[in-house]
């Protein structure tokens, strides 16, 4: 029963093949057996899951169930839960119970879903591997002889659902946390247009490129997640007011005459032979499918790293500054004095990853530098969503790859940070533009699975789902399932 | 641009955050490292390209100015690590 997706669960809750305290427990009952080993969740709501099953069994006894009655998931714990511990991933917050519900949480819960608990994160969403998650690392099931990473930031969703502990889970993409973790564990995960889903509850990072979304096993659960997802939010001021598609009614559709483009920049001598022959197929397959491809360029992608590795740290130096030891948080013992507060508190609550990033932020916005880096990375993105832009006057999508290879070992980047910062090389750009992005199972590389990145237009999402559907109608990379799990 | 352990360390009480001097020598290579990453930005042609601060160059929405929250405050208060009346309490700041 594990194995089945949201859309069968959903038939199954509703034919009354089970119910939702026997699905429930039976995904409590996994966590329980595999996550020691796994690390993927960071609170388990096993007593709340139950009763929230259980009047979800009662209202569909009273006729009054939907979609989403009874469906289990977990949530990334970057977003706000109502009485449930929410730490970021850090020792920061490792006493945070958060006083309301982000409005992503809010929109499952009022669909009727049921909360399996709060999975494990890189710390405030800083990172490509779950490494420097306070609540020790994530493990890709995906793993063998070595243990592997799970991608990051959104290891804990993406290894929760790889592992089938949760049938999905919520995620966050900045810079590629969501697509990169989907990649690296064999998933369909999607980043949404900046705008489309409320970030209002969802602990701040870089504001100006933060964006949730799903983390599936098929393009459908991941529209059918979009379309709970998705809408204007009045308590977030980005959140874009246009109306919300119906991602899952065009997902049949042909996808014949669609033109497609691949970036030479993400095809060029740096893709590894067995990436780039995944890829080739993958092209095929969406030809038979009727798909068109040709050749596109994006001349400024090798700049949208340094770009970014200037905007991000910038935004999330302003944002962590609220972390201060005086209204919640971690406070550190006897302080000297207000100074001393601060400092301290912060230094003990933050971990190495986000100091080098508040730094980088703080020393990029100071006095004498802000032209010098914060400006130029803001003209600089400017130039990459206008390569976009014109690309899309020929095109209806984009594809490339996802992340440069499959999972690695745990600290095999070594000491350097920019090697890890490389990891995002592919998916950082459509962060910078604000367009969506997602990752699909494409095939396997020495027995592990990764993905390819669709790129779509700003709202095009329904399109990117239609594509993917129709991709996964044909193959079978995304039913494939760790050995162990 | 290169940077040194002095610099760190004015960056670092900025930040609020404290730094050993093991701490400032291993931040000056990493720092410096992701700088000249950074650096590749000035090759890039931006004359007269105006900055984008959001991807879909949209500005500040004003809402109407009424009461909308309720007040919350002995809620929020309740995960404080230090309040006492509805006050959060700090160390000393006036003698």
């Amino acid at each position: 029963m594990f194995n089945k997706t949201v859309k069968e669960l959903s038939a199954g809750l509703s034919n009354g093949e089970f119910s939702s305290l026997e699905l429930t427990q039976l995904y409590l009952d996994r966590i329980n057996k595999l996550d020691g080993k796994i690390n993927s969740f960071i609170t388990v709501t096993e007593e709340s899951a139950l009763k929230e099953a259980k009047a979800a069994d009662e209202s569909r006894s009273q006729g009054k169930a939907g979609l989403w009655t009874g469906i289990p998931l977990a949530h990334k714990d970057i977003f706000c839960t109502l009485g449930i511990k929410t730490t970021c991933g850090s020792k920061m917050l490792d006493n945070f119970i958060s006083p309301y519900d982000a409005t992503l949480v809010t929109n499952f819960k009022n669909a009727g879903a049921v909360c399996l608990g709060k999975t494990n994160m890189d710390e405030f969403a800083m990172g490509s591997s779950n490494e420097t998650s306070y609540f020790g690392k994530v493990v890709n099931p995906w793993s063998t002889d070595i243990e592997l990473v799970p991608g990051g930031s959104s290891g804990g969703s993406a290894a929760s659902v790889a592992a089938r502990l949760t049938p999905i889970a919520t995620a966050t993409d900045t810079g590629g946390s969501i697509r990169q973790p989907a990649s690296f564990c064999g998933l369909t995960g999607l980043k949404p247009t900046y705008g489309r889903v409320s970030r209002f509850g969802m602990i701040a990072f870089a504001s100006s490129l933060d964006q949730a979304g799903p983390m599936a096993r098929t393009a459908e659960d991941a529209a059918m997640m979009l379309n709970v997802m998705s809408g204007h939010d009045p308590k977030d001021s980005t959140s874009v007011n246009i109306a919300v598609a119906d991602y899952t009614s065009g997902i049949n559709n042909s996808i014949k005459g669609l033109k497609i483009g691949l970036p030479k920049e993400f095809f060029n001598e740096h893709l590894s032979p067995e990436l780039q022959s995944i890829l080739q197929i993958s092209i095929k397959v969406l030809e038979s499918l009727g798909a068109e491809f040709k050749e596109i360029s994006l001349p400024h992608s090798d700049l949208s790293v340094p770009a970014y590795y200037v905007i991000a740290p910038a935004e999330c130096s302003a944002n962590l500054s609220r972390f201060d030891g005086v209204r919640y948080g971690h406070r550190c013992e006897h302080p000297q004095d207000l100074m001393d507060l601060y400092m301290r508190s912060r230094s003990e609550g933050f971990g190495q990853e986000v100091k080098r990033r508040i730094l980088i932020g703080t020393y990029a916005l100071s006095a004498g530098y802000y032209d010098a880096y914060y400006r130029k990375a803001q003209q600089v993105r400017r130039l990459i969503k206008n390569d976009f832009v014109e690309a899309f006057k020929g095109v209806d999508l984009i594809l490339g790859p996802t992340s440069p290879s499959e999972a690695f070992g745990f600290n095999s980047k070594g000491d350097d940070p920019v090697k890890m910062y490389l990891e995002d090389i592919f998916t950082i750009s459509t962060n910078l533009a604000g367009l969506p992005g997602m990752s699909l199972p494409a095939g396997l590389i020495n027995g592990l699975p990764i993905g390819m990145q669709l790129i779509g237009n700003y709202f095009d999402e329904a399109r990117m789902l239609n594509v993917a559907h129709q991709y996964q109608s044909i193959t079978d990379w995304h039913t494939l399932a760790p050995k162990n799990c | 641009m290169s940077i040194g352990p002095e610099d760190i360390k004015i960056i670092a009480h900025l930040a609020r955050l404290h730094v050993s001097e093991t701490e400032a020598d291993k931040l000056c290579h990493d720092i410096g490292n992701i700088l000249s990453l950074v650096d590749q930005l000035q090759s890039a042609n931006t004359l007269n390209i105006e900055p984008m601060a959001n991807p879909l160059d949209a500005t500040q929405v004003l809402r109407a100015d009424v009461v909308t929250e309720m007040n919350k405050r002995d809620q929020l208060q309740k995960i404080s690590p230090l309040v006492e009346d509805g006050l959060f309490l700090v160390p000393k700041v006036i003698e």
